[in-house]
């Protein structure tokens, strides 16, 4: 290994909006000089958008995929063709973190069937019999603050056998009541969605009490479109029987890549739910679904 | 001097009482009597109060008059409020200095430790049941599925590591702790060798275990090894991101999150991201209490945020011993990064309270009947945590500690047995017993004296507390133990029922009782001296010894020593021993045995031996009389006739003037009551076979006559005058009253001449007297005592002779005249005088006295 290409940038947690400029250092460490034709960065962005399988079938006649949708592609020069000494050498640069025209850049965000995606690309072209040496990194973008005041819209529930939908049989349900709260359906991506939840009563012991947090995720174009909710994560608020009229805290950050202020697009759609679970010791489950909103401010 | 022989009229006194009688009278529910209640109309209020009532406006409510004095003292005394602010300052400035961290003074962790592995992996079921051996074959089929259940546990741990595929199952509990010491060790591996997903792998799957309670008992020392890893991961990550920090110099101990480089608090807020990730509650919880120090990475408030959060959280745990373990952590952690955020610690304490009644769910029991453990050994499991948790909420507490513990004991009263009150006391004892804290304690100390006397009233439990005494030794400030002491006296005299013989309380009380009297001396005022003799009395009054007579008198003997510069308390044992005396002769009929004769000469000879010890003299001379009467009784003669001759003997110290109630008195009329009193007596003592006739009466009446009275004073005269019905009485065949087996003069002479003779040479000499002494009055500005006087000798001679006596008949008539020479009289009196000779006239062996009535003449004032 005569040469290695690294990218460092300045901020430890590569978060970046847009008009921002991206400040780093190329690094490039060899025991001799190196010979290259150019040093350059090049920025990125893309959403990547996948079919489902249960909606493949629809599209499979038009499209295998569909095409990714580029944000940002721009290209900047660190250093001219020349030659890099021995050692270490770091070559700082600065990026800015514009678009062209009248283009949206959205929010980093790591999902199933929609993936929005920042790179950053350092390539050193070398001559012949050398081959070019490349180091890429994510960065992430996180979109502008909201402007106006975010109104939390806390939601008080209940859950007992009459509020259930979609059940079968009600009279062989156990009685049950489960009083709560979520402090807001409008959420601050960066702030945990908090409430409480008190089992008053319940027939039979639960076993556990769990937060669903879920994506609902949209694809489509003129043709039509999939939509898909997927679990992004389910945290356990109560293991057991828990003790009755003790409120039980409602807490759970929201995941960094895996959320992102929602989203609706022409082609897409970001959307989030968390469903309040609760399981019973003979491990019927109950869910009750809250649609959120997420934000940024 | 005028000679008048004396002829004593001759008395029939029952038929005298018959006639006299008074009729009962019954008083009407109406009628005024000064004995009846105070009953106030309250009209007036009651319509103000009851706008719009239909029913009658006026109702009477009895009510006791206000006592001014109480309403005085309503509200705080000043002086008691400006202690209390002072005091209230002193807290405040206290509690500012205390520091932020845990000091040498609170008992670590590590010590507990060992104690816990030790306590609960030495249970025998354990041991033999679960991991015994490395004998497969051997594992009994009722502990398979438990045993299966821990291995399956242990071995997905296993599979965290490569190649270390160890059977885990019939684990001794030395295998077991060797077990996590190597996951420990496996931990460290991964994390210096980079790996620290693999690391935060195992913690996670290492505090997945603490959610399993089979195996119950083995349940705290589980936790203590867990934790230890959890600790371990704690200090691992803590360092990691200090290093990170450490360029290019080490940051300061004191650093604040302002201090901390971007890259290093980006990797912190990974961790936590991470860990808010995980998806089993218990895990997540216990995984972050471990880097709970991280949060000083972060930012400043973030302990103070996360303390309150995590406990919140541990609400969602349904079993209670998983919870109380947790919650156990979660103080352990909270202490060694904020020891002054006692909310947390309180409220994880409470939220511990709420949650107890979990224990009787089904859940729990089922769990309990399903490994066989038993209730109590069940709860004997959670005592570590809940020690360790009161331990923090208990730490640095101490200001404060007083306050709860004087709310703790009256719960402990009010809901639980002298057993767990005297556990209380044994902690405050432990407590306040270093550097003599209770000294700043005494009004709480106090007052929790009080709550405990307010749920105990029995004091043979009381007592029988083991920690009671050395309670009450706490309060060595004298001033405050003797109010102590009164507090339990007052409540013991309110309260206690019965009279009682326990030696416990008697020996308690002994000592409560001479710690108060103990503490009177010459500068105690008046008051203080009567409050104590009060409750000491109380208590003397409440000791009986039931038929065990001799008991009783021993109990005075040592009273008497002990309590022995208390006036009243020596007064009241007289009265006790004199009691014992009297209710010795009831047991017995009146007739003693040898045995129980010797016992009231024995009480006779304590009264006599202690009444001298008494300064006052009037009390002197009633105990005197009192205790001659009750000799007396008892047939002890010569006893009675020394209790006698001693009052006699001590009537020429009686002072002029005596003290009452701090105002200076003239002793005179005091003295007159008693010896009338005193005369009355004497009617019934039998003279002495050695002295000579009315040995006594003449040694009274010459101890009269020496007597230094007051000059201008008749009261010598008016004593010779009360002498006259006694010398009368003495005269009658048979007299007025007796003593069941007790021979008066009346037995003794039987009415002898000589004797009647002896009599009336006395009165005589006693009317002489007083007629010389009428003389001397015959000043204009004495006249109305010449006057006075001459009338009560006439009544006297009216009632006690006889007077068909030509010379004593012509007397009467003279001091009649005499009496109302000056128009001094009362004129009603006079005429109901007048009356009443006229209505004994009727009785033919008085109808001398109709011709009498006509030499009695009515003076209309001049």
């Amino acid at each position: 290994m005569s040469a290695v290409l690294d990218l460092k940038l300045k901020r430890a947690n590569k978060v970046y909006h847009e008009g921002e400029v991206l400040a780093g250092v190329v690094v490039i460490t060899g025991k001799e000089a190196i010979q290259h034709q150019g040093i350059s960065l090049t920025m990125e962005g893309f959403v990547n958008l996948q079919l489902s399988s249960k909606s493949v079938g629809v599209f499979e006649a038009f499209y295998n995929s569909v095409k990714p949708i580029q944000l940002i592609n721009s290209n900047i020069e660190v250093a001219k063709p020349g030659k890099v000494p021995g050692g270490k050498t770091e070559i700082p640069f600065e990026f800015p973190l514009q678009v062209k025209g009248n283009k949206v850049l959205y929010e980093t965000y790591h999902g199933v069937f929609v993936n929005i995606q920042y790179t950053l690309r350092c390539d050193m072209r070398r001559p012949l019999l050398a081959k070019d040496l490349s180091k890429t990194c994510e960065f992430m973008l996180h979109c502008q603050p909201q402007k106006s005041k975010v109104q939390p819209s806390p939601v008080d529930f209940i859950i007992t056998p009459e509020t259930l939908q979609n059940v079968r049989e009600r009279s062989v349900l156990p009685k049950f009541l489960i009083r709560g709260h979520l402090d807001a359906t409008n959420c601050v991506i960066t702030q945990p969605l908090t409430g409480e939840l008190v089992v008053e009563s319940s027939e039979v012991a639960i076993k556990s009490i769990e937060l669903q947090l879920v994506r609902v995720e949209t694809c489509g174009c003129a043709e039509g479109y999939a939509r898909d909710a997927t679990e992004i994560q389910n945290i356990q608020i109560a293991e057991g029987d828990v003790s009755h009229g003790l409120p039980i805290p409602i807490y759970m950050v929201f995941p960094r890549l895996f959320t992102c202020a929602t989203l609706e697009t022409t082609n897409f759609k970001v959307e989030f739910e968390v469903n309040v679970v609760i399981v019973f010791h003979d491990d019927h489950l109950i869910t009750e679904n809250f649609p959120l909103k997420l934000c940024r401010v | 001097m005028v000679s008048v022989p004396w002829h004593s009229r001759v008395r029939h006194y029952e038929a005298e009482l018959r006639s006299c009688r008074a009729a009962v009278a019954s008083v009407d529910f109406g009628d005024y009597h000064p004995l009846k209640p105070i009953t106030v109309l309250d009209s007036r209020s009651r319509r103000g109060g009851r706008k719009g009532s239909t029913s009658s406006s006026s109702s009477s409510s009895s009510s006791v008059a206000p006592d001014p004095l109480s309403s005085l003292l309503e509200g705080t005394d000043p002086l008691s409020l400006f202690a209390a602010a002072a005091e209230a300052a002193e807290l405040g400035r206290r509690r500012r200095e205390r520091e932020e961290e845990v000091g040498l003074d609170f008992e670590p962790w590590a010590a507990k430790r060992g104690e816990i592995l030790a306590r609960f992996t030495t249970t025998e079921k354990l041991s033999i049941n679960l991991f015994m051996g490395s004998d497969k074959s051997k594992a009994s089929s009722p502990s398979s599925a438990v045993s299966e259940k821990v291995r399956t546990r242990l071995e997905e741990l296993d599979d965290l590591e490569e190649g270390s595929q160890r059977e885990m199952m019939n684990l001794s509990q030395q295998d077991y702790v060797n077990r996590i010491e190597d996951l420990n060790q496996s931990l460290k591996e991964a994390w210096s060798s980079d790996q620290k997903v693999k690391a935060l792998k195992i913690v996670i799957q290492c505090s997945k275990l603490l959610s399993d309670t089979s195996v119950i008992q083995f349940y705290p020392s589980k936790f203590v090894l867990i934790t230890d890893i959890l600790d371990t991961f704690g200090q691992l990550v803590y360092d990691r991101i200090w290093s990170m920090c450490s360029d290019p110099h080490s940051l300061p101990d004191t650093f604040s999150a302002e201090d901390v480089n971007d890259t290093a608090k980006e990797t912190c807020l990974n961790w936590f991201f991470k860990i808010a990730s995980i998806r089993e509650l218990i895990p997540r919880l216990y995984v972050e209490a471990a880097i709970l120090k991280c949060n000083r990475f972060l930012n400043n408030s973030g302990i103070q945020e996360t303390v309150p959060r995590l406990t919140a959280m541990v609400r969602g745990i349904g079993d209670p011993l998983v919870a109380v373990y947790a919650r156990a952590y979660l103080c352990r952690v909270g202490m060694e990064v904020t020891p002054h955020l006692k909310d947390s610690l309180n409220k994880n304490f409470f939220d511990l309270l709420a949650s107890f009644r979990q224990i009787h769910g089904d859940a729990v029991q089922n769990q309990l009947v399903l490994q066989r453990v038993e209730v109590p050994v069940y709860l004997t499991l959670y005592s570590p945590a809940i020690h360790w948790i009161l331990q923090c909420v208990a730490y640095r507490a101490s200001d404060d500690y007083i306050t709860c513990a004087e709310i703790w004991v009256e719960f402990t009263c009010r809901h639980f047995t002298k057993r767990e009150v005297n556990t209380v006391l044994a902690d405050i004892i432990k407590h306040m017993t270093p550097d003599r804290a209770f000294e700043d304690a005494y009004t709480e100390l106090h007052s929790v004296m009080m709550k405990i006397l307010t749920y105990f009233h029995n004091f043979s439990v009381l007592f029988s507390m083991e920690k009671f005494l050395p309670f009450l030794d706490m309060f060595q400030k004298d001033s405050v133990r003797v109010e102590v002491c009164k507090s339990i006296m007052e409540v013991f005299i309110k309260h206690q029922q019965e009279s009682t013989r326990d030696p416990v309380i008697l020996n308690a009380l002994l000592h409560v009782c001479k710690t108060m009297h103990d503490s009177v001396n010459a500068l105690t005022v008046e008051d203080e001296k009567r409050s104590v003799s009060l409750l000491i009395n109380g208590f003397i009054r409440m000791v009986s010894f039931g038929r065990d007579f001799e008991q009783q008198l021993s109990f005075c003997v040592e009273a008497r020593a002990t309590f022995c510069n208390l006036e009243p308390v020596i007064i009241q044992l007289i009265h006790t021993v004199n009691q014992l005396a009297i209710e010795t002769r009831r047991v017995m009929g009146g007739s003693h045995s040898r045995k129980t004769a010797a016992f009231v000469r024995a009480c006779a000879a304590y009264c006599f031996i202690t009444i001298p010890s008494i300064s006052n003299i009037f009390s002197r001379l009633h105990l005197y009389l009192l205790s001659g009467k009750v000799a007396l009784a008892n047939q002890c003669l010569s006893q009675a006739d020394a209790f006698m001759k001693a009052a006699v003997s001590v009537l020429p110290e009686v002072p002029r003037t005596i003290v009452v109630e701090g105002k200076q008195r003239s002793s005179e009329s005091f003295l007159l009551e008693f010896i009338s009193s005193f005369l009355s007596t004497l009617l019934v003592v039998p003279d002495h076979p050695e002295q000579g006739v009315l040995y006594l009466v003449r040694g009274l009446l010459n101890m009269v006559q020496d007597y230094t009275w007051e000059d201008s004073s008749d009261a010598k005269v008016r004593v010779y005058i009360s002498a006259l019905p006694l010398l009368a009485a003495m005269s009658q065949e048979s007299y007025l009253y007796t003593i069941l087996n007790v021979d008066s003069n009346e037995t003794l002479y039987g009415g002898d001449p000589k004797f009647v003779a002896e009599i009336s040479r006395l009165c005589e000499t006693l009317i002489g007297q007083v007629l010389d002494h009428l003389k001397t009055l015959g000043r204009e500005e004495v006249m109305h005592r010449q006057g006075s006087l001459a009338f009560s000798l006439f009544s006297c001679l009216l009632a006690h002779a006889d007077l068909r006596n030509n010379k004593l008949n012509q007397l009467a008539v003279n001091l009649w005249n005499l009496s109302h020479k000056n128009g001094q009289c009362d004129t009603r009196i006079s005429v109901r005088t007048l009356e009443h000779i006229k209505s004994q006239a009727q009785h033919s062996e008085l109808s001398h006295l109709s011709d009498m009535l006509l030499r009695l003449s009515l003076q209309s004032r001049a």
